[in-house]
């Protein structure tokens, strides 16, 4: 009995039963698009967070000067000394002796403001900081010019826009470039225009207007010796946990306090990339574990389609068995009917989760993956075979005589 | 056809020769076909045992039409199911073309039943919402023949039982003698030496009797051995032996007149009402 004939019968044997079949597809259809979905929720949302790092800057520590000295409260009872990122921290991790590994060290200044131009208002992120900036942040200027040391003691009020900018205060095809805006309270005029930047996040990089940090503490925050975060560029991408420990020591230094003593936060690109990767993965492995147990459940309902059938047709396999059917017909018999059913199961299923992952789920847009649809499928076959195989086994035992007396 | 003559002249009045096969004189010589030795079957309920064989001897050779008679669990069905390799005895030996059966394995007996057993049920046993030329393909699909030679070998079966105009209705569309012809179509169409019945007129009415019992001897003159069990003498009349059981063991074995059982003279024949 050719293998195309057992598929004839198997299907017929299905039909026979069209709900039950349904049914029991339905599970394998359930756990192999979940699974299908889950990971491509799980690859997506960690690609997602992976562009928002990258983002950041290309070999970049942020240094974040938010804290103060001390662990817990001083216990000499008076207040502790504010730690913080002055210019002179910078010009001493500028310098190679110090820190050999450092690139270049960019002070960031930055406050929200509403520009407006004319009667066009943009609410936008006014980054005061030095010309070195734009390249650290990944940042390419598209038109007109990047900020100059000279804009920067000169405290010149000029200003490199990004795209959300120029979008919300001009008419298309206008030139921006020269045109005075206001940024808050200062007026600046447009020296350069920022190319798009990838949005990743919640925040759109693009809504950002560049001006000398000198010329933020004038018009925008006031003078206050002090800067919000340091971006530091390393010389290489190898070379950035030596540029972060060495920035690290020489802001000790500058602070009169050890390195783990210092209240700044470090946050260093290539650790965030890695580490942000291993928890993804974690994550995407438990999503695609849940959505296994439901494929296995799946299975367990083939073998108990499975089971009821062999029960209901014993007397018609004590008959087969009577006339000649060898033990391994009976086998195939079943199990073609079982891997049917899983393989239509998964069909389905690798359908709805393709189909399903084009959809945003809780805010993440799916990425599927080949691995996981090959995976999912292969699996569903494989519990039905397994699944199948007890039952079929069960039939293809039987003995002929006991079949046949089943009532 | 010197068998038949043979058998003829030594056939007596045998009613109070016991038991004994190799006592019949009629087998003596000829190689058995079926050769049951000293067979028990002890069926297992829970404490309760069942004896429903105590020790059934019995050889059949080649060719022979037989009856097995005998009261209600004196045993028939269950000898029947061992000739069918479908049940094993619980001691004693079954050789089957001198093959002892016992020694086969699981695979062997299923090509066994295939190719050298056509076997008829009691209860018809069609397998439901299935044609009846699909049954009857059904054992030859087994045995590997062709879709195309399967379909022509099994209408061929259901021409000799007379039975081709209804090849592709259900069984529940057929009619108890015409689900008993398909039964019997489909015993025959792998074309085995060896026809085993298990009362296959037993729900009949005499005309399907008669019908199903013309086709067990056009099969028996084709050269197959037929076994058939049955209830009612004048359908045991219709074979050469007759092999009474009682409590599970064989009371006699005896050789009938012979000679009366052809293809030509069944049907209406009055013989059949004057036994
Ligand atoms: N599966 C079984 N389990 C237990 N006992 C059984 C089983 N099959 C048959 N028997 C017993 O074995 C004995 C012989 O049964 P069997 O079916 O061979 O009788 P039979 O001669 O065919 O009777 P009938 O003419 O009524 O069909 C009976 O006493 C019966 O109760
Ligand atoms: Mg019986």
């Amino acid at each position: 009995m050719s293998w195309l004939e057992n598929i004839r019968i198997a299907l017929r044997g299905l039909n026979a039963n069209k709900l039950r079949s349904s049914l029991t597809v339905l599970g394998i259809l359930i756990g192999v698009g979940a699974v299908i979905i889950l990971v491509a929720v799980g690859t997506g949302s960690s690609q997602a967070v992976q562009n928002r790092i990258k983002a950041l800057g290309t070999n970049t520590i942020t240094v974040l000067g938010t804290g103060r000295f001390g662990r817990g409260p001083a216990t000499t009872g008076t207040q502790s000394r504010a730690a913080t990122l002055t210019a002179a921290d910078v010009s001493l991790l500028q310098d190679k002796n110090e820190a050999p590994d450092v690139l270049t060290v960019s002070p960031v200044i930055s406050t929200s403001v509403t520009a407006t131009n004319g009667s066009a208002t943009s609410t936008m992120t006014v980054t005061g900081t030095t010309p070195t900036y734009t390249g650290a942040s990944d940042f390419q200027v598209q038109a007109g010019r990047n900020l100059t040391s000279a804009d920067i003691t000169q405290h010149a009020r000029v200003a490199v826009v990004g795209q959300t900018l120029i979008s919300d205060l001009f008419s298309p095809g206008s030139n921006p470039i020269g045109s005075v805006i206001s940024l808050g309270s200062a007026q600046v005029q447009i020296i350069g225009v920022l190319a798009t930047k990838g949005t990743t996040g919640a925040n759109d990089p693009n809504a950002v207007a560049i001006i000398p940090y000198t010329t933020a503490e004038d018009r925008l925050t006031g003078y206050s010796a002090s800067f919000s975060e340091l971006i530091v560029q390393s010389q290489s991408a190898g070379d950035i946990n030596a540029a972060e420990s060495e920035v690290a020591s020489v802001l000790a230094g500058a602070n009169h306090t050890t390195v783990s003593a210092l209240p700044f936060r470090f946050l260093n690109e290539g650790s965030l990339l890695s580490t942000s990767q291993s928890t993804n993965q974690t994550f995407t492995v438990l999503l695609g574990a849940v959505a296994a147990i439901s494929l296995l459940v799946g299975g367990i309902g083939i073998m108990n389609i499975m089971l009821v059938t062999v029960t209901e047709r014993t007397r018609e396999i004590g008959i087969r068995k009577a006339i000649g059917a060898p033990k391994s017909a009976i086998l195939g018999q079943f199990l073609t009917e079982a891997v049917i059913l899983s393989l239509i199961g998964g069909v389905v299923g690798v359908i709805v989760g393709v189909v399903g992952s084009h959809f945003k789920i809780i805010g993440v847009q799916p990425v599927l993956s080949w691995q996981s649809i090959v995976e999912a499928f292969g699996v569903a076959v494989a519990v039905g075979v397994f699944f199948g195989f007890y039952p079929a086994n069960r039939a293809a035992s039987m003995r002929p005589i006991d079949a046949l007396r089943y009532e | 056809m010197s068998r038949r003559e043979d058998r003829a002249g030594s056939a007596g009045p045998a009613s109070a020769a016991v038991a004994s096969p190799s006592a019949n004189p009629v087998l003596r010589g000829l190689r058995p076909v079926i050769s049951l030795r000293r067979i028990t079957k002890v069926y297992r309920m829970g404490d309760i045992e069942v004896t429903a064989l105590t020790g059934v001897s019995l050889d059949v050779v080649g060719g022979e039409l037989l009856a097995v008679m005998g009261a209600s669990g004196s045993g028939k069905s269950t000898m029947m199911n061992i000739l069918g390799c479908l049940d094993t005895p619980s001691s004693g030996r079954y050789l089957l073309d001198g093959v002892d059966v016992r020694r086969l394995d699981e695979s062997v007996l299923a090509r066994v039943r295939n190719r050298k057993i056509g076997f008829v049920f009691q209860s018809f046993n069609l397998i439901p919402r299935t044609s009846a030329v699909a049954n009857v393909e059904m054992p030859l699909a087994y045995a590997g023949v062709s879709p195309k030679e399967r379909r022509a070998r099994a209408m061929f079966a259901l021409e000799e039982v007379g039975l081709a105009d209804r090849a592709h209705h259900l069984p529940s569309e057929l009619s108890g003698g015409q689900q008993q012809r398909a039964a019997v179509a489909r015993a025959i169409a792998t074309n085995p030496s060896l026809v085993l019945a298990d009362e296959p007129t037993g729900n009949l009415d005499s005309r399907s009797t008669h019908e199903i019992m013309d086709i067990f001897a056009r099969l028996n003159d084709a050269g197959r051995t037929v076994v058939l069990i049955t209830h009612e003498p004048e359908v045991a009349e219709l074979t050469r032996r007759i092999v009474r059981l009682r409590d599970g063991s064989v009371l006699s074995d005896e050789s009938t007149a012979g000679e009366h059982l052809h293809a030509s003279n069944m049907g209406e024949d009055t013989r059949m009402g004057a036994v």
